[in-house]
């Protein structure tokens, strides 16, 4: 076992895609000689040289269709756009094409391909760089959207994104490249899958969901709550679509009590389809309805002060499972 | 009559033969299916391709078969003239799993991998991004394959196309871009749309050879699309081509086109019919008898009346192709892990 940081496993699992299969190539703004904006890619133009490491211009457009296209031609594209904001100048191509081709197709063309983008708030980065953007992408059939939180999760799921035959959003947090998480060495290869979460902390008294950032938040309320004798599941989706459900209903099945945290917003987002989908699935083991803690309903103020107010807190966390937990269920 | 050996443009008899019955195939193909669309055989939307036959036969004859065509939704002609079962395209316009895209695609979303014919986009200028991406790992693989991309004149308006452009440009990607000028993007005239009137200092802008083309000219679109494919192929990077041509018919089916005259569409059809206009230079050199086009048309006229019937008497898809290809694996599709449970 080793510690590496998010950004690292990264970097190991381009690498070692790259290394594997001659298809493998990464283009975008910024990752060839600058390194990345995020440093991510730092050093893979030194080692494969420019033909597999292509700076793009600051064109989203046909970025997004470069990828297509090379996937459509053979090759195994991963593109990075510089921020999840800027995946609206490519939305088109990702909605309108990517999704769409095997389908409308008949089935005949994949397009095997990922996009990084980073996405999230707490850097003071205003409200056109701290979107997250995950559930607009995860509403369209025909791709995949994953948002993984933990270094070993960003490795295995990467890994298995290049090597998906179908599009894959891969969507990092800002704030999360510097968080260092236990790794097996680099010799024992591993991959995880795209479409399962994971209990990252066993509990019976509640099920707090959540993915991405808010997961280290999760955890850490959930050691709060046990300080006060209640015992919380946490579970990190690190997928959005497909929606490991199974796994959320066994839980709830157990608990009987969902917390659901996330960063975005939360008016028909992936929240609220999380909610209606574990009412549907698992209503008659309900003793509560589901709290749902999410960012302010505001575009991101810039303002530190503000911008604290905005983003979801541990506290709300802990708060929003104490709200539906009985006093008689904890254990004093 | 004698039949000279003469050849035009470096093409044979046989080979202008072929591109004469290609062209006619398309007319009448489009004619039975503006047809069966009226019958309400066909829905949606549907883009003929009458008026412009000499580009898509011109410039598809200019290439080699494992050379690839990206279209707009306006493919139909396109997918003849890479040698498509006409059986299939009208089967795909019906909505019959016999269709080249199993029913699901339509008019606008044609495919197929044989004959790299990859796809109708019904987005306007989608196409030209995907078409520098599939440039690219050909390019990549050393394959001396070279990508065909054709759009309309209103997809010179997106932002796409100028991305897509400038990259082909600065990659030197092995790609042609043609635009096929009919003059209108649905009803707005192509003179109130672009902010110069032709695409040739676009071209230069982006640093890669132009030309403007007679549309209504099958051997005037073969020669500037041959050395435009040379170039490619040579990788010496990517080429525009304007073709100027004109649509018979309206933007889709349900346009009357009231933003032209009709005298305006009459001046065209009378005088600059691309068939008519092959068929004097044909005759003039000596290279076919008016007999020669007549079985041409004939035959093509038979091969779209049996396309038609083969598309009526093939099946409906099956209500189980509904949830088939959303992903490779379809197990990993929400709606048939969830819904369908």
């Amino acid at each position: 076992m080793r510690t590496i940081t998010y950004r690292d496993a990264l970097r190991e699992a381009i690498r070692e895609e790259m290394l594997r299969d001659e298809r493998v190539f990464i283009m975008g703004e910024d990752i060839a000689g600058y390194g990345g904006t995020y440093a991510v890619t730092k050093g893979l133009y030194e080692e494969f040289g420019e033909k597999r490491v292509r700076d793009t211009p600051l064109a989203e457009e046909v970025i997004t269709g470069v990828a297509i296209g090379a996937a459509l031609g053979g090759l195994r594209p991963i593109m990075e756009l510089m921020t999840i904001n800027f995946s609206l100048l490519a939305s088109d191509l990702l909605v309108n094409s990517a999704a769409k081709m095997r389908y409308m197709f008949g089935g005949q063309p994949a397009v095997p391909f990922v996009v990084r983008m980073p996405s999230g708030g707490g850097a003071q980065r205003a409200a056109q760089h701290s979107q997250l953007f995950e559930t607009w992408y995860a509403h369209v059939p025909g791709l995949k959207v994953v948002m993984p939180a933990t270094p070993y999760d960003v490795k295995g799921m990467l890994k298995s994104a290049v090597r998906d035959p179908d599009p894959v959003l891969f969507i990092e947090h800002e704030l999360l490249y510097n968080v260092k998480g236990e790794m097996p060495d680099e010799e024992d290869e591993y991959t995880v899958p795209l479409d399962r979460g994971e209990v990252k902390r066993p509990g019976q008294d509640i099920t707090i969901i959540t993915f991405s950032r808010m997961l280290h938040l999760s955890l850490q309320a959930a050691e709060d709550l046990a300080k006060e004798g209640i015992e919380a599941e946490v579970i990190d989706l690190r997928s959005i679509r497909p929606i490991d459900i199974d796994l959320l209903v066994d839980s709830v099945k157990k608990t009987n009590r969902v917390v659901i945290a996330e960063e975005g917003w939360k008016y028909y987002g992936t929240g609220q389809g999380l909610a209606a989908l574990i009412y549907e699935n698992a209503f008659d083991y309900m003793d509560a309805p589901i709290q749902h803690v999410t960012g302010a309903d505001v575009p991101m103020p810039y303002s530190k002060v503000l911008e604290r107010a905005a983003l979801p807190k541990k506290s709300d966390i802990v708060n929003a499972a104490k709200a539906i937990v009985p006093a008689a269920l904890v254990r004093k | 009559m004698a039949i000279s050996n003469a050849t035009l443009a470096g093409l044979t008899r046989t080979e202008l033969l072929e591109m004469h019955y290609k062209m006619a195939l398309i007319r009448r193909f489009e004619e039975k299916s503006a047809e069966e669309y009226t019958r309400g055989r066909i829905g949606g939307f549907m883009h003929l391709y009458i008026g412009q036959e000499a580009v898509g036969v011109g410039s598809i004859t200019a290439l080699r078969p494992d050379d690839k065509v990206l279209c707009s939704y306006r493919e139909h002609g396109h997918a003849l003239a890479k040698g498509m079962d006409p059986g299939a395209v009208m089967a795909e316009l019906f909505g019959k799993v016999t269709g080249c895209s199993k029913g699901k695609g339509g008019s606008m979303h044609m495919w197929s991998n044989e004959l790299g014919l990859y796809g109708g986009n019904a987005i306007v200028a989608a196409q030209l991004p995907i078409a520098a991406g599939v440039a690219f790992a050909a390019k990549y693989q050393g394959q001396d394959t070279v990508i065909a991309c054709y759009f309309g004149d209103g997809a010179v308006d997106e932002g796409a196309f100028h991305e897509s452009l400038n990259l082909a440009s600065v990659w030197k990607l092995p790609v042609v871009y043609v635009c096929e000028n009919n003059q209108y993007s649905m009803g707005m005239a192509v003179g109130k749309a672009w902010a110069v009137d032709s695409l040739l200092p676009r071209a230069e802008a982006y640093n890669m050879p132009g030309d403007q083309v007679e549309g209504m000219d099958v051997i005037a679109v073969y020669e500037s699309m041959k050395q435009a494919v040379e170039r490619a192929r040579d990788n010496e990077g990517p080429t525009l081509l304007e073709i100027k041509t004109y649509r018979f018919r309206g933007h889709s089916m349900t346009d009357p086109a009231y933003y032209r005259t009709r005298e305006e569409e009459q001046q065209w059809r009378t005088t600059r019919d691309p068939i008519g206009i092959f068929e004097k230079k044909l005759l003039d050199n000596g290279l076919a008898t008016q007999s020669e086009f007549n079985d041409n048309d004939a035959r093509a006229t038979q091969v779209s009346e049996d396309a038609a019937e083969f598309a009526e008497n093939s099946p409906d898809p099956s209500l189980d192709e509904l949830y088939t290809d959303v992903m490779a694996d379809n197990s990993t599709a929400l709606t048939s892990r969830y819904e369908r449970k």
